[in-house]
C-alpha cells in the first residue's frame, strides 16, 4: 500500500525583473509523479539546484503545488485548507538539513519539542513533559538535556533534537532533507543508524532527501533521481545501483570519489554544470552534458518508459 | 619524520579565549616531500585549517604559536620577518579554500583580483601582469575574454573555485595548501576540479598538502594520509597503508562510519564526541572514546612513531613500533 502518492507535481516559482513585468517561472518541480509505499525508505538525490528540497516541502504542503495531485494514505490533501490540513500535519513531520538554524535558540528543548503536543493535543504541561522525556530517550538524550538551550548542544545533538520534535507527533511520515550533510562522518553514521532504528520502533515511511549516494545506498528501497525539476529516472534501490538506465545516474555514481585507493579508475566525467533553471534546455534537459546526446535529445523530450517492473526511466536511449 | 620540502616539527597553537585557552594544536608532526600529495584529513575542530594556517603564517590575535618549527625548502618560517614571508605567500606557497566566492573580492572584477596575484609575485606592475590573466584563465578551462569581465558573484562554485585554483596556480609555487577545496561542490563539479587540480599539479611539479573530512576525496587525490584528531596528527602513512591496515583506533573507527556505494555492512560510528580543546583529557586525547585503552592511556601523551616503514602511528598500543 501507498502512503505517500504524487501524481503529476508541479510547483513554479514566478520571479520579475520589475514588480509590473510579466513574470518567468522557475520550474523547480515539474511534473513528479511517484508513490512512496508505507513503511519505506523512498530516497530523493540530485545535485543542487535539482528541485529536491522543493519537492519535499511540497508534499509536507509546506509550499502550495502549483498543479497535480497528493493523496496521503488515499486522502486527497491537495485542496484541503489550512484548518483541515492541520490534522494531517501531525501525521506528516520534517527534519531540516541545518541543525543549526532549525532550532529557536531562546527556547529551551522541552519548548521545542513539546510546542507541537500543546498545539495538537493540547496536552497538560505535566503530559507534555512526560512525553518529551520519553521521546528524548528514544533519540538518545538525556532528562537533564530538557533544560538546555540549543546553543549548548553539538551538531549531531541537535539533529537529535531535530528528530525528536518530528517524532514526539507519533508522525506516519517523515520527510528528512538532507539529515546528516551537516555533520562529521562518524557523527553521520550514528545519526543514520538512528533513523533506522527510530523507523522500525515506529513504523514509519521516510522520504530521504540528499545528494550523496553512498547514504542513499545505506538507506534505501527505493530511489528517484532527479534534475532540473524532473525525475530521470525511478526505481527499486537494487535498480539504480547495478541496472542503472540513466546516463545522468550513471555519470553521478561515477562522480563519487572512490574510497578504495586502489579503484583509481579514469572515469568519465560529466562536462559542464547543471544549467540555469530559468531558462532550460529544449529537449531532454541533461543533453548538453550527456555523453551520449544525439540530435533527438535537442529537440523532443523523452518520455518515462519502463524498462523493467517498476523501473522508469527518462531517457531515449537507455543504458 | 622529515620532508625535503616541509617539515613540520612539533608544532603548538594555543587560542586565547574568554571560556579559558582553546589548546588547539598539540604537538602537530607533518613533513611533505617535493611534488608529493598529502591529505590531511579528520572531523571539524580536529586542527586541519590552523595547521595550514600556520603554514602560511597566518595565525592572528587571539591566536598564538608558542612553540614548533615549520621547515619549508630550508627555512624556519617561523623564524622570518613579516616582509620575508609576504614573498613566500603566494609566490612559493599557495592556498586555495572551500567558499570560493566568499575567498574573492566581491567588488573587483575577477580579471583585476588575478592580475594582482601575478603582480604581488612576480613584483611586476597590475598593468603588466594583466597580459598573464588570459594564461592563468585558459589554463584552468574558462573563457578568459568573458570571464575576465565578471564579479564574483556572477560565478557558479565551480567557476569561481577555478578562478581561485588560476590565480593561486599561475605563479607556479611549491606547495598548494587546499583546503577542502570541493567539500561546497556537487559530485560532478567536484570530480571536474579534482580532475583539473591533478592535471595542472602534475605539469607544475607542485606539493599539495590536501586538507578534506571526505576519505574518498582523500583516497582518490593524495599519496600520503595524515589522520588528525583534537590537535594531534594521530597516524601518517601512505594511502593504500591507512585505507588498507590502518593501525590507531581512530583511523579505523572513522573508515567504518564512511558509507561506500555496495558496501552491506552496517556502519559505525565512533562513540562519544570530541573533546572541548579548552580542557583536553589527559594523556592520548582519544582516550575516553577508545575502545581499546590501556591504563597509560589516561596519563601519558603517545608520540608519533614509525611502526612499519614509512607508517607511524601514535598508540600506545604500539609502544617502541611494535604492538603491545
Amino acid at each position: 500500500m501507498n502512503l505517500i502518492e504524487v501524481k503529476n507535481l508541479k510547483k513554479y516559482f514566478p520571479i520579475r525583473k520589475t514588480p509590473f513585468s510579466k513574470p518567468i517561472y522557475v520550474k523547480a518541480v515539474n511534473d513528479v509523479t511517484l508513490n512512496i509505499p508505507k513503511g519505506s525508505i523512498f530516497a530523493v538525490v540530485g545535485e543542487s539546484g535539482s528541485g529536491k528540497t522543493t519537492l519535499g516541502r511540497t508534499i509536507l504542503k509546506l509550499l502550495d503545488p502549483t498543479s497535480g495531485k497528493i493523496f496521503f494514505s488515499g486522502q486527497d490533501i491537495t485542496d484541503l485548507k489550512p484548518k483541515e490540513m492541520r490534522a494531517i500535519r501531525r501525521k506528516m513531520q520534517i527534519v531540516p538539513q541545518d541543525p543549526y538554524n532549525s532550532l529557536h535558540p531562546r527556547k529551551l528543548v522541552k519548548d521545542i519539542v513539546g510546542e507541537g503536543l500543546k498545539i495538537h493535543f493540547k496536552m497538560k504541561s505535566n503530559e507534555i513533559y512526560e512525553r518529551v522525556r520519553e521521546i528524548l530517550g528514544y533519540v538518545g538524550l538525556r532528562e537533564e538535556h530538557m533544560f538546555r538551550y540549543p546553543h549548548e548542544f553539538s551538531g549531531g545533538q541537535r539533529q537529535r533534537i531535530a528528530i525528536a520534535r518530528a517524532l514526539v507527533l507519533k508522525p506516519e511520515f517523515i520527510v528528512l532533507d538532507e539529515p546528516t550533510s551537516a555533520l562529521d562522518v562518524s557523527v553521520q553514521a550514528r545519526v543514520l543508524k538512528l533513523l533506522k532504528d527510530l523507523k522500525k520502533e515506529f513504523s514509519l515511511t521516510y522520504l530521504f532527501i540528499t545528494h550523496d549516494l553512498a547514504v542513499v545506498d545505506y538507506m534505501a528501497d527505493k530511489c528517484a533521481v532527479m534534475y532540473l525539476g524532473k525525475v530521470v529516472e525511478i526505481g527499486s534501490k537494487d535498480d539504480i545501483f547495478y541496472r542503472t538506465s540513466h546516463p545522468y545516474t550513471r555519470l553521478l555514481m561515477n562522480a563519487v570519489p572512490s574510497v578504495d585507493p586502489k579503484n583509481k579508475k579514469d572515469k568519465v566525467i560529466p562536462k559542464g554544470e547543471i544549467p540555469n533553471p530559468i531558462n532550460p534546455p529544449s529537449g531532454c534537459p541533461f543533453h548538453p552534458r550527456c555523453p551520449y546526446a544525439k540530435s533527438i535529445c535537442k529537440e523532443k523530450e523523452p518520455d518515462m518508459m519502463e524498462v523493467n517492473e517498476g523501473h522508469w526511466v527518462k531517457c531515449h536511449f537507455p543504458l | 619524520m622529515k620532508g625535503d620540502l616541509l617539515t613540520v616539527r612539533n608544532l603548538r597553537v594555543i587560542f586565547h579565549t574568554y571560556r579559558g585557552i582553546i589548546k588547539a594544536l598539540n604537538g602537530v608532526n607533518i613533513w611533505i616531500n617535493k611534488q608529493e600529495r598529502l591529505g590531511l584529513v579528520g572531523e571539524t575542530g580536529c586542527g586541519k585549517s590552523v595547521t595550514s594556517l600556520s603554514i602560511m603564517r597566518l595565525i592572528e590575535e587571539p591566536g598564538e604559536i608558542i612553540n614548533g618549527e615549520i621547515i619549508f625548502d630550508g627555512k624556519d618560517l617561523l623564524k622570518l620577518s613579516e616582509s620575508e614571508m609576504m614573498k613566500i605567500r603566494g609566490k612559493e606557497i599557495s592556498m586555495i579554500f572551500q567558499e570560493p566566492i566568499s575567498a574573492l573580492n566581491p567588488v573587483f572584477k575577477v580579471g583585476y583580483q588575478i592580475a594582482e596575484a601575478i603582480a604581488h609575485a612576480e613584483n611586476v606592475s597590475i598593468k603588466d601582469a594583466y597580459g598573464k590573466v588570459k594564461d592563468a584563465l585558459e589554463m584552468v578551462g574558462l573563457d578568459w575574454k568573458r570571464t575576465m569581465n565578471l564579479y564574483p558573484d556572477e560565478l557558479s562554485g565551480g567557476m569561481a573555485q577555478r578562478v581561485m585554483i588560476a590565480m593561486a596556480l599561475v605563479t607556479k609555487p611549491k606547495l598548494l595548501i587546499a583546503d577542502e577545496p570541493t567539500s561546497a561542490l556537487d559530485v560532478t563539479i567536484q570530480a571536474q576540479i579534482l580532475k583539473l587540480l591533478d592535471e595542472l599539479i602534475k605539469e607544475m611539479g607542485s606539493a599539495v598538502m590536501m586538507i578534506t573530512h571526505d576519505m574518498g576525496v582523500a583516497a582518490e587525490f593524495c599519496d600520503k594520509i595524515a589522520v588528525m584528531y583534537a590537535g594531534n596528527v594521530v597516524e601518517y602513512a601512505k594511502t593504500e597503508v591507512i585505507f588498507e591496515n590502518p593501525l590507531h583506533p581512530y583511523t579505523k573507527g572513522l573508515l567504518k562510519a564512511v558509507p561506500r556505494i555496495g558496501r552491506t555492512e552496517e556502519l559505525e560510528g565512533v562513540p562519544g564526541m570530541v573533546p572541548d580543546l579548552v580542557d583536553p583529557p589527559p594523556g592520548c586525547r582519544f582516550h575516553p572514546r577508545c575502545s581499546e585503552r590501556l591504563d597509560i592511556c589516561s596519563s601519558e601523551k603517545p608520540e608519533l612513531v614509525e611502526v612499519e616503514e614509512g607508517h607511524f602511528v601514535a598508540c600506545h598500543l604500539f609502544h617502541g613500533g611494535v604492538r603491545a
